[in-house]
């Protein structure tokens, strides 16, 4: 049965285990927590998974129940009356209010994590407001200080939904059910039990102790297949700072909680954003098997070199042998996904690699080889070159047209950023 | 309790919405043995239905119902204005999207499931999917409709210079975050009440009684809160609500239409693209001779509430301008779109638009500074204040927010300093714009300025009151208790405010048009003062005073001396016991409203609304990305109700309309069918979006000159005008006179 920690209390359920989080808590008459899209973009679904002391907003509409089993989850109902929901009143903070116990829950876990508030509301869209009563109620919300237990994963099962602990397990359920899908975050699959009411076998991945971890080695970043994003962003200092700014802009905090570099690769879209890091930093994909750089792994339109019972275990990022720089490029600055995306290492040898501009992500072959100095011209030629290396797409997010003028921009921000470092390079960098 | 009125009180709701307690419709409990709704949206564009194959469905598990178009047991009828709009489309599909049948099953899922199993042969038919392309060969919805003035050919023939121009401007969706939702609940001898997310209960009533086939009194339509609305639950609410009620009475038991995200927003209409053709006639500073515009809307399939919107679009084309000899053609084409709807603004904005077009382009042609060109040409002052249609504008509070409004901005500094920026920069630049707006209030068409409310006094002194407007977040229901607690002088918690309930106060007009507080707030004044007026005449003889000298203050009720002294509720028990009603309607219609919508003349609005904007972006030559850096509003709200309320309409207005005009695009494929269905694809602002600095305040010193509630103005529309600042201010950073909208950051770049 699956078992959890809800709003401080113990709860189990014999409900599905691809019941999404959001359908279960409303039909226990939790409505604080609403649907506004099921897709993970609105944030009118937003609870707090709290893991000790750490608080990571997630979108209740993509989360399964069958993933939180023995973990521990708080809803608005869940937090005082007088606190948080008090000091967003008083600001003017609501208008229809649809939108704002999510908030409430984004604004709490904000308190803990910290940093920027438009970093911790991009997951959140609000349609009243204009949001400013609400950046400025988060200034006056203070950490409550409360802690969770700590998450002890444990190897479970309920019927067709398996959680192994060790890769020797998954590796075997994955021989077992081969039509099994592999779900890590589920920030890219979980749509598939939001909007589409698939109930598959599943295999998660999440508990996984071998796909889990980063580690900052001198050599680079090592980072599991089933860590979530948020557990890299802290270490993108140094050769990697460049990544962080990049990585922010990666979904919201509520995607990077539950998204993973390895269902990133295991989707192999055309616009996932981590690919084209990979691709730049001439990553190394590890697997159950084998270790593959990773312009071995992707095969094309949501193609990868995975055999049937082979999973991704890690991903190895070497240290840059240059400077590195990552763009880009989407209609709304943040929670959106790229129209380009472009990221370079510029070492001896080049790499430049861009997302959205075909059928996968991929280096830039000539743009690289025109890239011989650092000179604005070399710029300009490697920005030229990229009409040869791509023919990008046509779609809402953008004409191929444009796509290629725009990407053929980013190439020349890369001189700016290098040059001015003084210097804004983006509008979104600009102080006011 | 002197002060409640014009106080900034917190919205009612705020901290049960913040606590999560706030109940919107999927909230409710649901009856027991209640089923699920799910419509089934047509695959193409426009085509010819052959045949609708709805058994695989039927035979789904936990189907009770599959509803054709031949089942709908009154008419296959939902227009809100005109007549003919089917409910489920019959013998031709109009739009992709366009409902063909409904599923009624025992869960959501199953009702889901088993929609996606009916099919149709459809023999395609070729769309018309751009309003371009209608104009090729136009079926017109609305009009065209010409307002004008002057002779034209004589004065654009004399005109110094002469310039043409061509924009299009795109729709939007709402993206109210509560997507539509209705529960209907049969009741007995036909009766059917209906729980609706409606921002027209009345409409809805009538439309579920014509799919039916009941008199209206035996539908009651019921809304406690909108989780956002924006004009999108106007007419589509009420045709969810139908078909909901159509279910639950096919079923024989209460059923839920709750539409998934991506078919609400494929499914429902939108604002109205427009397309602009102009040619104007000006001298060498700038001042507009003679203006000949053709404004063409993209009304959708059906007429829905494009003749309102034209009406609008009409009136409003030449803003807060004066320009002596003009023709303004204004109509809606028929395309396979969704039929386009009311949306904050309802045409207003579109119409605005034009002469901001035309201004910033004579600006430039003249090299001359477009603000210069916009002063020469303000109504009123040393030009005529009246509009063509025949209503005069004030143009002294035309200049006063202007002029406010750029010196809050400290104009002519920023200027300076965008000048050094984008001297320097390689590849930003930045742009200063402005706007001006002049808002007609009242609802286009005078019968619909009229509304009813219902008061209560309880014996206890606490006081019930029930009003035909609805809650959308606006604010109204604290705002229309503000006026009751005033007239009572109680405090604002002794003022129990109720769902909307065509029940309660029959015959409303939608809460739209931003009049909600000016229409509602009079008509529950006016109920209570009828009931104020009769406990004051017990208190009299209680007292042995005058009816004259009685008065109501901070939750008292005084005679002449100091002793003469009851509380509000010991009346309130007195005059129960002298048996004196204490429940009172309240009824309230515009004055002096008069319009003739086919010689485009009469005084169609009470009063107008005015504000200015100043914004200031950063535009990125590379790649089109573009940001607000500033922006400073200026709003006249007359003398507001709610200070603090009427700040969050500007505000949230403001950002809307931002969307609107940069980030928020509708993208249709060659099939005609939307692509940016759900927020993964259509991007409205974030919080990150809203300027960093961000500056709106409310007109100070301006009581409304006409007899409005309180001398208050109407907000929910105007500011969202203001947004077109910001496309003022990228047209400046461009050096681009010519921009179509939304400027996404492609259209910036390939412009």
């Amino acid at each position: 049965m699956i078992a959890f920690t809800l709003n401080g209390a113990p709860v189990t359920t014999t409900a599905r285990p691809t019941t999404t989080l959001l359908d279960w808590l409303r039909a226990e008459r939790l409505t604080g927590t609403k649907e506004g899209c099921a897709e993970g973009d609105c944030g009118a679904c937003t609870v707090v998974l709290e893991d000790g002391a750490t608080r990571a907003p997630i979108n209740a509409c993509l989360a399964v129940l069958g993933q939180l089993h023995g973990r521990t989850i708080r809803t608005v109902e869940g937090l005082a009356r007088d606190d948080l929901p008090h000091i967003l009143a008083q600001a003017d903070g609501t208008q229809c209010g649809f939108c704002t116990p999510g908030i409430v829950m984004a604004a709490w876990a904000h308190t803990r994590q910290g940093g920027d508030a438009h970093d911790a509301l991009a997951g959140n869209l609000c349609r009243c407001t204009g949001y400013r009563p609400i950046v400025e109620a988060m200034g006056r919300m203070a950490d409550d200080g409360a802690t969770a237990a700590a998450f002890a994963p444990a190897a479970a099962e309920f019927g067709d939904f398996h959680a192994p602990v060790t890769l020797a397990a998954a590796v075997a359920l994955r021989r077992a059910h081969p039509q099994a899908w592999l779900l890590a975050g589920g920030t890219d699959l979980g749509l598939r039990f939001s909007e589409h009411r698939e109930h598959p076998t599943v295999i998660s991945l999440m508990n996984v102790a071998e796909l889990r971890g980063v580690a900052a080695t001198p050599a680079g970043i090592r980072i599991g297949a089933a860590e979530p994003y948020a557990a890299l962003m802290p270490l993108l200092n140094g050769a990697f700072a460049s990544l962080r700014p990049y990585f922010a802009r990666l979904g919201s905090r509520q995607i990077r909680a539950m998204g993973t570099v390895g269902g990133n690769l295991g989707t192999a879209s055309p616009i996932g954003d981590a690919l084209p890091v990979l691709l730049a930093l001439d990553a190394v994909v590890e697997t159950s098997v084998r270790r593959l750089p990773v312009g071995d792994f992707l095969r094309g339109y949501r193609r990868h070199a995975l055999a049937p019972d082979e999973i991704i275990v890690a991903v190895e990022l070497p240290m840059p042998d240059g400077p590195l720089l990552a763009e880009k490029l989407s209609r709304r600055h943040d929670q959106d996904i790229s129209a380009v995306s472009l990221v370079a290492c510029l070492g001896p040898r080049p790499r430049i690699a861009l997302g959205g501009m075909g059928p996968m992500a991929a280096r830039a072959p000539g743009a690289e080889a025109a890239l011989t100095d650092h000179g604005r011209d070399a710029f300009r030629a490697a920005a030229a070159a990229l009409a040869q290396d791509f023919a990008p797409m046509d779609d809402w997010r953008g004409g191929a047209a444009w796509r290629m003028a725009a990407a053929q921009g980013l190439m020349q921000r890369l001189w700016l950023r290098l040059a001015h470092p003084d210097l804004p390079a983006e509008p979104f960098a600009v102080p006011a | 309790m002197k002060h409640t009125l014009g106080a900034s009180l917190r919205h009612d709701s705020a901290l049960s919405h913040a606590t999560g307690q706030a109940r919107f419709l999927d909230d409710v409990a649901e009856p027991a043995g209640m089923l699920h709704a799910a419509l089934v949206p047509a695959p193409v564009a426009h085509g010819r239905i052959a045949a609708l194959h709805t058994a695989a469905a039927a035979a789904w598990p936990g189907v009770m119902a599959v509803i054709r178009p031949e089942d709908i047991p009154g008419e296959n009828d939902i227009a809100p204005i005109g007549s003919g709009e089917a409910m489920l489309a019959e013998g031709v599909v109009e739009f992709a999207a366009q409902p063909l049948a409904i599923v009624v099953a025992r869960t959501r899922d199953e009702a889901l499931a088993a929609a996606a199993a009916v099919t149709a042969d459809i023999t395609p038919l070729p769309p018309i999917l751009s309003i371009a392309q209608a104009l090729l060969d136009p079926h017109w919805l609305v009009g065209p409709h010409t307002m004008a003035q002057g002779d034209l050919a004589a004065a654009m023939a004399a005109a110094p210079h002469r310039l043409s121009g061509r924009m299009e401007l795109g729709g939007q969706e709402h993206f109210y975050l509560e997507g539509q939702i209705a529960l209907a609940i049969p009741g007995e001898d036909g009766d059917m009440l209906v729980h609706s997310s409606t921002q027209h209960p009345t409409e809805g009533q009538h439309v579920i009684a014509h799919v039916l086939g009941e008199p209206y009194s035996r539908v009651q339509v019921q809304c406690r809160r909108m989780g956002g609305a924006f004009g999108g639950k106007e007419s589509n609410a009420s045709w969810i609500a139908a078909a909901a009620a159509v279910a639950a009475r096919i079923a024989g038991r209460p059923d839920k239409l709750r539409l998934p995200r991506k078919l609400d927003m494929a499914v429902t209409g939108k604002r109205h693209p427009f397309l602009y053709q102009w040619e104007v006639g000006f001298d060498g500073d700038g001042r507009l001779l003679a203006l000949d515009a053709r404004l063409t809307a993209d009304g959708g399939h059906s007429l829905d509430m494009s003749g309102g919107v034209v009406m609008r679009a009409l009136t409003h084309s030449l803003n807060a301008y004066h320009v002596a000899a003009l023709r303004v053609v204004c109509g809606a084409v028929k395309t396979n779109h969704v039929s386009n709807t009311a949306f904050r603004g309802f045409g207003g904005p579109q119409g605005a638009m034009l002469m901001d077009d035309v201004l910033g382009r004579v600006a430039h042609a003249l090299g001359a500074e477009m603000e210069a060109v916009r002063a020469l040409n303000f109504a009123g002052g040393q030009n005529p204040a009246e509009t063509p249609y025949g209503q005069a504008l004030e143009g002294d509070l035309v200049r006063r927010v202007h002029a406010e409004a750029r010196a809050d901005a400290g104009w002519d500094a920023r200027r300076a300093e965008i000048a050094a920026f984008n001297a320097t920069h390689p590849t930003l630049r930045r742009g200063l714009g402005c706007f001006v707006s002049a808002f007609g209030i009242s609802f286009g068409i005078p019968h619909l300025n009229q509304a009813g409310a219902l008061v209560h006094v309880y014996t206890d002194g606490s006081i019930r009151l029930n009003h035909g407007g609805t809650e959308m977040g606006q604010g109204l229901f604290i705002k229309i208790a503000q006026v009751v607690a005033g007239v009572f002088s109680v405090p604002i918690d002794s003022i129990g405010i109720t769902a909307t309930s065509t029940e309660q106060v029959p015959n409303t007009s939608a809460t739209a048009a931003s009049t909600g507080s000016d229409l509602n707030g009079w008509a529950a004044h006016n109920a209570a003062e009828t009931i104020r007026d009769r406990m004051a005449g017990v208190a009299a003889a209680h007292f042995g005073c005058p009816v004259g000298a009685i008065c109501f203050e901070d939750g008292e009720v005084l005679g002449v001396s100091g002793n003469q002294r009851l509380t509000f509720a010991e009346l309130a028990k007195m005059a129960w016991k002298a048996r004196v009603s204490l429940s009172a309607t309240g009824f309230y219609a515009t004055p002096e409203l008069e319009w003739d919508m086919a010689a485009v003349r009469g005084k169609p609005f009470f009063y107008f609304s005015y504000g200015a904007a100043v914004a200031e972006v950063v535009i990125d030559t590379l790649t089109g990305e573009h940001r607000v850096l500033r922006a400073h509003l200026v709003q006249d709200c007359g003398r507001s109700l709610n200070p603090a309320i009427d700040r969050g309409q500007i505000e949230g207005a403001f950002v809307q309309g931002m969307g609107w005009l940069t980030s928020e695009e509708l993208w249709w494929d060659a099939q005609g069918r939307l692509r940016t269905i759900g927020p993964s694809t259509y991007k409205i602002p974030g919080s990150r979006d809203v300027p960093p600095i961000f500056e709106a305040r409310l007109l100070e010193s301006a009581p409304n000159r006409a007899d409005s509630i309180f001398r208050s103005k109407a907000v929910g529309e105007p500011p969202l005008l203001l947004a077109a600042a910001v496309w003022n201010a990228l047209r400046d950073a461009a050096g681009r006179p010519h921009l179509d909208c939304p400027v996404t950051p492609e259209r910036l770049l390939m412009a």
